[in-house]
């Protein structure tokens, strides 16, 4: 290599570098099977099992192989049986409590709603002191930021495990639990849409006298209205996943009655519950996500 | 170090008060004594001292960089000046804080380049704005406006010529549009100063004239104060009383348009290669302007 040929300076750097590149991409690879690698028997993934054949015989089967089964087993005996002459009674049969489901299935929404009501409201007044290039001042953006953190961090059970400690059985540890978590996933969102605002609007509201919260309001809020409301549709149908299971700890919903019936082995009850809670979910899910193409599509106009 | 400037028959009452306690001084005059700021180890304005009567009409120039953009933003206190003095008439603007300091921007108004209107809101509200600094908290995040407050709006946007778009989105608007809404929402700020940081340079000509005549005619209907950012020579000469040059953070130039001659444009900008700056290539202009 000459130093009057830049060409071949070029292309000698270009060998080095193309080099490099390469050795880190199978260096980061390697590193990473071999992380999978250890999971995986730390999992028992690789363990053999012995299996019990028809004929009275044993074997050893991979694990995998050997419990799948058993997963068919477990569905077919949450399978009502239907008859279709008796068809009307076999259902009636099937969903025997659905009067105590039905007041319970309206408990899980109403518990999702107001959660997901007090959750918004409090991600969205924090999501402007935690977004960096709005807040007024840095303190504020780390303290916002630890909250929400340790809110959506700790699961829903866990909240509601300690609010019904708190509060007792019922909805209301539920409420608190769904909304408190809510607030830390929501805040956290609403807060990185806030980072990408055009600030230009911002320094205008600025510039005519306008306070941090005059500014946030004109120049901040018209901007990520949009991305607000599909956030928030989004987050209410996690939440409504979220109530139907938080019973499972007494704080009210569907859950405690999945809890009584996985305890007591009702495997019938089980799959009722399990079709309402995905009838549910799914009616929701359709309903939101109709509703927020609408919001994005709102945006091009 | 400023030339005598004819008083505007039309400038604004100065409060009694105010006349006083300036001792003789002329009021509402903006003073900027030694003022400075600078980034890290730059000092992007370098202690810049002029006084500014009411009513004059000034166009600072320079090249990119040269510290004009945050000379603006320092009369405004958008940025913080690092030492020096700004002085309103009689009052001391630079320590000013919260309320106090919304009120001072809200007599010293300010457009921008980029027209800095909230897009996704409609016209009006754009220009309402400019009166958010009188407004309490919960009526201002209500975005509850008085009739009056409407009115003063709508007669604003009627005189830049807009009345007919007070309702449609700010986004959906041109360019040349979009800046006289600014223009609007500085108006009903009912400022003493309008600071304007490069206001046609994204616009075409025609917008560019439109703009500029619209300053002028505020300049000269309401007596106030215009400081302008500007990067076209022939634009600056047409319509300024008064042009600053700048380089440096410094100011190395400051008379009328007659006495900005070649000479002096060529030091400004530092011609090295050029033999000549020919002004008409970087006009927008449509037509030849005779100076104001």
């Amino acid at each position: 290599m000459t130093a009057t040929d830049p060409f071949a300076a070029f292309q000698a750097d270009y060998r080095h570098h193309r080099r490099r590149a390469r050795l880190t991409f199978w260096l980061a690879a390697a590193i990473l099977a071999a992380i999978f690698w250890i999971t995986a028997d730390m999992a028992n993934f690789f363990r053999v099992t012995q299996v019990t054949l028809p004929d009275g015989s044993r074997e050893d089967r991979w694990i995998l192989l050997a419990g799948l089964p058993r997963l068919g087993d477990y569905v077919a005996k949450t399978i009502p049986e239907l008859g279709w002459r008796s068809l009307g009674a076999d259902l009636a049969d099937w969903f025997w409590r659905w009067r105590v489901w039905l007041d319970l299935l309206v408990e899980t929404l109403l518990i999702a709603f107001m959660a997901t009501s007090l959750g918004v409201a409090a991600g969205f007044l924090l999501s402007f002191p935690a977004a960096r290039n709005l807040s007024p001042a840095p303190a504020l953006v780390w303290i916002t930021r630890r909250f929400l953190e340790i809110a959506r961090t700790v699961p829903e059970l866990v909240w509601a495990l300690i609010f019904v400690f708190c509060f007792g059985v019922g909805p209301m540890a539920g409420v608190l639990a769904i909304a408190l978590h809510c607030t830390g996933s929501l805040g956290k969102l609403y807060s990185e849409a806030n980072e990408n605002v055009d600030m230009r609007p911002v320094e205008g509201v600025r510039a005519a006298g306008g306070s941090w919260f005059e500014q946030m309001r004109y120049g901040v809020v018209p901007q990520v209205l949009p991305n607000t409301l599909s956030y928030t549709l989004l987050r209410f149908e996690i939440n409504v996943r979220s109530s139907s299971i938080i019973g499972y700890v007494g704080a009210g919903g569907l859950g405690q009655e999945l809890r009584t019936a996985v305890s007591l082995q009702e495997y019938t009850d089980l799959s009722a519950l399990f079709l309402i809670i995905l009838a549910t979910v799914f009616l929701i899910d359709w309903g939101s996500e109709r509703l927020r193409h609408r919001v994005i599509g709102l945006e091009g106009t | 170090m400023t030339p005598a400037v004819v008083k505007n028959s039309f400038g604004r009452y100065a409060g009694v008060a105010e006349s006083l306690q300036s001792g003789g001084m002329e009021p509402n005059m903006l003073s900027l004594a030694g003022l400075s700021r600078a980034f890290g180890d730059t000092r992007a304005v370098d202690r810049v001292s002029l006084d500014i009567p009411e009513g004059q009409f000034v166009g600072v120039i320079g090249p990119s960089g040269a510290g004009k953009s945050t000379l603006l933003r320092l009369i405004n206190r958008l940025v913080e000046p690092t030492e020096g003095r700004i002085r309103f008439g009689a009052r001391d603007v630079t320590g000013l804080r919260g309320r106090a300091l919304r009120e001072w921007r809200r007599d010293c108004a300010m457009i921008f380049q980029q027209f800095n209107l909230v897009e996704r809101l409609d016209v009006l509200t754009n220009v309402l704005v400019g009166r958010i600094a009188d407004h309490g908290l919960l009526s201002s995040m209500a975005m509850r406006f008085s009739d009056a407050e409407r009115t003063l709006a709508f007669h604003a946007l009627d005189r830049l010529g807009l009345a007919h778009k007070a309702l449609e989105r700010a986004g959906n608007l041109s360019g040349g549009q979009q800046q006289r809404v600014a223009i609007a929402r500085a108006l009903v700020q009912r400022p003493r100063v309008m600071l304007a940081d490069e206001p046609i340079a994204s616009l075409d000509p025609g917008n560019a004239t439109r703009v500029m005549d619209a300053l002028r005619r505020i300049n000269r209907e309401d007596g106030l104060t215009v400081l302008v950012n500007l990067h076209t020579l022939d634009t600056a000469r047409a319509y300024c009383d008064r042009i600053v040059a700048m380089r440096a953070g410094r100011v190395m130039f400051d008379g009328t348009a007659r006495q900005l001659t070649p000479d002096v444009v060529r030091d400004l900008y530092g011609t090295d290669g050029l033999a000549e700056i020919d002004e008409a290539v970087t006009s927008t202009s449509l037509r030849r302007l005779e100076p104001a």
